[in-house]
């Protein structure tokens, strides 16, 4: 900073702006119904933040509740501002230093793009924000991992960070045109909504993050109950909500395959919900209200890779097998004693690789039909494509853990990033943020 | 028969109820307060630093038998008084006599009762 002083870079600044405009329309037609659906989606996934930050928010203890809902909102102000400078480049540009993310200048600062209309028929400041939620409610999901012990600041640096080294190549290498998993097998790794880039990363990354901070104090031998149930129910149901953008949205159109989508989303989140109870009924004898909301979030995550592909029936199967797995998973976790505060490994990690891997034996037969045709020699099996599943899911897994350990071992050595004893049982609100959540529970 | 009143800051809770169990004192009522005292604390809102009237504190309620009341007292002196030395707002201890004592469950009365 000391030699590029604060008005080199306001300078420089205008510069970036001023060259904006180069670009003209081509001569693609706005398709009015997908851009109005796109925006909508584009407004749906935006809501999944606040809804995100309910659920988080009313799990913990009253002291951390306004830091754990600052935990998503800090969020949706870090990685928009970074996705607009660089993390749309890097994630939509072409390859670049082979492949590991991409760049297009024209993409920086959104500068280049102000005119122009996509294949889709919709205006590509529509599809840059549309997919800027997704890196936006991305990092916000790790926080899940390590509630009610981390150093505010240290998390701001972290999310930024991590959205640049590990979401922006993963999403690039998934979805951008030229990314490597795109092109796997005979029509590409399946990641319809971001079961690889969303939820995987952000539960292997919350695992590997709960890990290093270690727990939190008193866990697990004293109770932490939740503050308020109430609103991570309605957390829950925003979440429910939205995952119509984050899925139908996902589809880049208005037409047969948003309807697929649409559909197969209610299905596995209603199934996943309705199996969670069931197992919960039978093991512990309640149906619990938090069981609800986590067969509800272990069914929509497990159907995000796949709800592109998936009939009706198949999203139900999925439902229930990612409700199966992950309540298995939480009890697992219980035994081993790690503390992922609001299993975000358990739902949004197991869950996601559920979906990525056993959605294939569920495929329609028209897009297993249209593989083979693509495909070398005519033939594409299952199995061929559960290999390029699993690789994909396996390159997600080992990227994110060993990215997110980098990032957080390196970042620690210059702010702390777990609480200190002090500021844990002050609780976050008090020390990181100076306000209170609940004024109104006191006479004050 | 004693009944021990402390009101110590809210911060203070965790350390103060962990100290209580390692002593051995697992009996206990705790709610949340507010109130005056020589404590005044500044909160920000809407960027105007403001004094609000009323503090929230925790208030912790222990019924003990006589041979108790050292060890308990001392024990919250330790853990809810801050920074070693103290610091004005950590609180206040009240020790009052206590008449009687009753076990709903049983009915049975006095020191075996707490």
């Amino acid at each position: 900073m000391k030699i590029f002083g604060k008005r080199s870079l306001l300078i420089l600044f205008l510069l970036l702006i001023g060259s904006s405009g180069l670009f003209a329309a081509d001569n693609t037609h706005i398709d009015s119904g997908a851009t109005a659906w796109m925006l909508t989606s584009t407004a749906l996934v935006l809501l999944m933040i606040p809804g995100l930050a309910m659920f988080y928010g009313g799990l913990v203890r009253s002291k951390n509740v306004l830091g754990t809902i600052m935990h998503s909102f800090v969020a949706m102000g870090i990685i928009s501002v970074l996705w607009v400078v660089v993390g749309y480049s890097m994630s939509f540009g072409k390859n670049v230093l082979g492949g590991w993310f991409g760049w297009d200048s024209n993409y920086f600062f959104l500068k280049g793009i102000d005119t122009n209309i996509m294949d889709a028929g919709i205006p590509e400041y529509v599809f840059t924000m549309f997919q800027g939620k997704f890196a936006i409610i991305t990092p916000a999901l790790i926080a899940g991992a390590f509630a009610e012990r981390v150093n505010f600041k240290a998390y701001c640096f972290f999310i930024a960070i991590w959205s640049l080294l590990v979401y922006n190549p993963l999403c690039h290498w998934v979805w951008a045109s030229d990314g490597f998993l795109f092109h796997l097998g005979a029509k590409g790794a399946i990641d319809f909504a971001g079961g690889t880039v969303v939820h995987i990363s952000a539960g292997v990354s919350g695992l590997v993050a709960a890990l290093f901070l270690g727990a939190r104090r008193g866990y697990p031998y004293q109770v932490i109950r939740p503050n308020n149930m109430v609103i991570t129910m309605l957390g829950a149901g925003l979440l429910w909500v939205g995952w119509f953008g984050f899925n139908a949205g996902s589809s880049v159109s208005s037409g047969l395959s948003t309807a697929q989508a649409l559909t197969a989303t209610q299905v596995a989140a209603a199934s996943g919900a309705l199996f969670w109870i069931l197992i919960e009924s039978f093991h512990q004898g309640k149906a619990t209200a938090l069981g609800f909301a986590s067969g509800i979030l272990a069914g929509l995550v497990a159907v995000t890779p796949a709800a592109g592909v998936v009939q009706p029936y198949g999203a139900m199967i999925l439902g229930i097998l990612a409700s199966t797995i992950c309540y298995m998973g939480i009890q697992l976790k219980n035994k081993l004693g790690y503390d992922d505060s609001l299993d975000a490994f358990g739902i949004h990690g197991i869950g996601g690789i559920v979906g990525a891997l056993l959605l294939t034996f569920l495929i329609r037969p028209s897009w297993m039909h249209d593989a083979a045709a693509s495909a070398v020699g005519g033939k594409w099996t299952v199995w061929n494509q559960f290999g390029v599943q699993a690789l994909a899911v396996t390159i997600a897994i080992v990227y994110a853990a060993v990215m997110t350990f980098l990032i957080i071992f390196i970042l620690n050595k210059f702010i702390k990033f777990k609480s200190t004893e002090n500021d844990e049982m002050a609780g976050l609100d008090r020390s990181y943020h100076g306000e209170r959540g609940y004024g109104m529970l006191n006479p004050s | 028969m004693k009944l021990i009143t402390a009101i110590i800051r809210e911060v203070q809770l965790d350390k103060v109820r962990e100290a209580l169990i390692e002593a051995d004192i697992k009996r206990i009522t705790v709610s949340r307060v507010s109130g005056h005292g020589q404590q005044r604390i500044e909160e920000m809102y809407r960027g105007q630093i403001i004094i609000p009237d009323l503090i929230p504190k925790i208030r912790i309620e222990i019924g003990v038998n006589d041979a108790f009341v050292d060890i308990t007292v001392n024990t919250i002196l330790k853990a809810a008084r801050t920074d070693g030395e103290g610091n004005v707002g950590d609180g206040k201890i009240f020790i009052t006599p206590l008449e009687e004592c009753i076990r709903i469950r049983t009915g049975e009365r006095g020191g075996t009762a707490i």
